[in-house]
């Protein structure tokens, strides 16, 4: 198999590799801690792909690569082609706009989710973090997250980056179920579970917030590049 | 329309699926034997994306409220019309009244049923396929549901029959990665050498294998990334899984491979206890 490509998309340098015969990934050229930056943030190479690769070209930013699936034809081709398109210049990456025309989606006021935090793992949390149950709330409702990439359940956004005071690994054991609304963190992320399923992040809050409806115009409430920030609410 | 009256677990509604959403969390779904759907559908001179029906090992009942068109794709199985053996592969007058009864094939595990008109039953974000992950589209069929036909015909009825192309088994073609540096030279040499066995605990979201353990070359946890049907992940037991429509759009276990696409079809035919193999070339790149 031969070496896999280092392309320039978005001005930014990726390494590319086949993922099957329909689809592609974008890695970092180096990979790291997993620190967003300029030189390499998913997000923001996501939307210049979308914006030019027709509609039925799927870009879906993970949380270090992305990933370009086609229809037909060959997608390193595809991207091969937009890496002549666009070296000469180096254009670098648009910032994510939810309206043509309108602000930047980092500028866009923050989603407000109000929580009540009395989570099944709230103790936990706070006794491994070596805090008190207020401190950890106060943490995180302190904190601007950042809609980094979607996955696991329609609408469930994965919000970056958790303050490193309440980084913890997944549970050991996951939870068969977990009720909708959960608010819950694990590893660099918090998330908030849309619907009842399998889980096995920590659970420290939960919120009545619809994450997705099918009937709306943009299913997903945390889309993309928004910003998020969680406020405390009496049960 | 039709009314249901009997239908086992694993029958649904589905069509060619709903893309273009993944980057909000909803995957594609949609018939898993794309072929056989597409297939049926022709056969009835409907559009490919109409919405059918998926029949997991046989058992569906259903009635004509009036005068339809029907066909039966996948692996040859008894199909009878108001008691009258018709078979797989050709469309079928159904008069008001008649019970269509798909019964269960002696190999293959999924069915595809389409009636002239499509089955008209409300879209989700542009799809009726059902998504037995996320909860979207229609549900399980369930006696006495009543499905109505559409209008996504498009020409008249194929009149000659189809030749039922029973699949000869054979290797599933893949391509290596992204993930295969993951994992041992040895684990690669055995994902494409050895044979892996099916296990019950397969779905529309993935078929479980057993075989030989994959061992990885490296610690820690991969990058939570977008997933495809067809790729091959590998959990921390070793024992591969292939993602079927319905897997979450993205995933944290290390894809060795991923099958290619138009191979990615059969998979919806495998049942518990069938042998696969796997096999890497890379004549079909770029096609």
């Amino acid at each position: 198999m031969s070496a896999p490509d280092v392309l320039h998309v978005a001005g930014q340098r990726w390494v590319v590799r086949r993922f099957g015969d329909r689809a592609a990934v974008l890695d970092p050229l180096r990979p790291g801690t997993g620190a967003y930056s300029r030189d390499h943030d998913p997000l923001l190479t996501a939307a210049w792909l979308r914006s030019r690769l027709a509609v039925g070209v799927d870009v879906v930013p993970g949380a270090q690569s992305v990933t370009v699936r086609v229809g037909r034809g060959d997608p390193v081709a595809l991207l091969r082609a937009l890496d002549r398109a666009s070296s000469a210049d180096g254009e670098p990456a648009e910032p994510r706009r939810e309206t043509p025309g309108g602000p930047p989606v980092e500028l866009a006021p923050p989603v407000v989710i109000p929580v009540v935090f009395d989570g099944p793992d709230l103790t936990d949390v706070a006794q491994q973090a070596g805090l008190t149950i207020d401190e950890v709330v106060a943490i995180h409702t302190s904190t601007t997250f950042t809609v980094r990439f979607h996955g696991f359940a329609p609408g469930f956004g994965y919000l970056g980056d958790l303050p490193t005071e309440l980084r913890l690994p997944r549970r050991a054991e996951p939870r068969t179920s977990v009720p909708a609304g959960s608010v819950a963190i694990a590893d660099r992320y918090c998330g908030i579970y849309p619907r009842a399923s399998p889980g096995g992040w920590h659970l420290i809050g939960r919120t009545g917030v619809q994450l997705f409806d099918p009937t709306r115009d943009e299913p997903a409430l945390l889309s993309a590049g928004r910003q998020v920030r969680f406020s405390t609410v009496a049960p | 329309m039709i009314r249901i009256i009997r239908a086992g677990p694993g029958t649904l509604v589905q069509d060619l699926g709903r893309a273009g959403y993944a980057h909000i969390g909803v995957t594609r779904s949609g018939a898993w034997d794309r072929e056989s759907h597409s297939l049926a559908q022709r056969l009835v001179g409907n559009e490919e994306g109409a919405a059918g029906i998926e029949v997991l090992l046989g058992g569906l009942e259903f009635v004509a409220l009036h005068t339809i068109t029907v066909a039966v794709t996948g692996h040859d199985c008894p199909v009878t019309v108001g008691g009258r053996a018709v078979g797989v592969g050709s469309p079928v007058a159904v008069r008001r009244g008649e019970m269509v009864v798909v019964g269960r094939a002696a190999r293959g595990a999924r069915h595809y049923v389409a009636v002239r008109g499509g089955l008209a039953v409300p879209p989700a974000l542009g799809s009726r396929s059902t998504d037995t992950l996320a909860g979207l589209g229609p549900g399980q069929l369930r006696p006495d549901d009543v499905l109505p036909t559409g209008d996504m015909h498009s020409t008249p009825p194929v009149v000659d029959h189809a030749a039922v192309r029973e699949r000869p088994p054979r290797p599933l073609r893949l391509v290596l990665g992204p993930r295969h540096d993951w994992f041992d030279s040895e684990s690669v040499r055995r994902l494409l050498d050895r044979e892996f066995t099916v296990q019950p605990a397969s779905n529309r979201v993935g078929i479980r294998l057993a075989g030989p353990a994959l061992r990885r070359s490296r610690k820690g946890e991969v990058a939570p990334e977008a997933m495809v049907r067809g790729a091959v992940q590998v959990p921390p037991d070793g024992n591969p899984v292939i993602l079927g429509p319905d897997h979450p759009s993205t995933g944290g276990y290390p894809v060795i491979a991923c099958i290619i696409d138009s191979d990615t079809d059969r998979c919806a035919q495998l049942l518990p206890g069938d042998s696969v193999r796997f096999t890497s070339n890379e004549d079909w790149l770029g096609g």
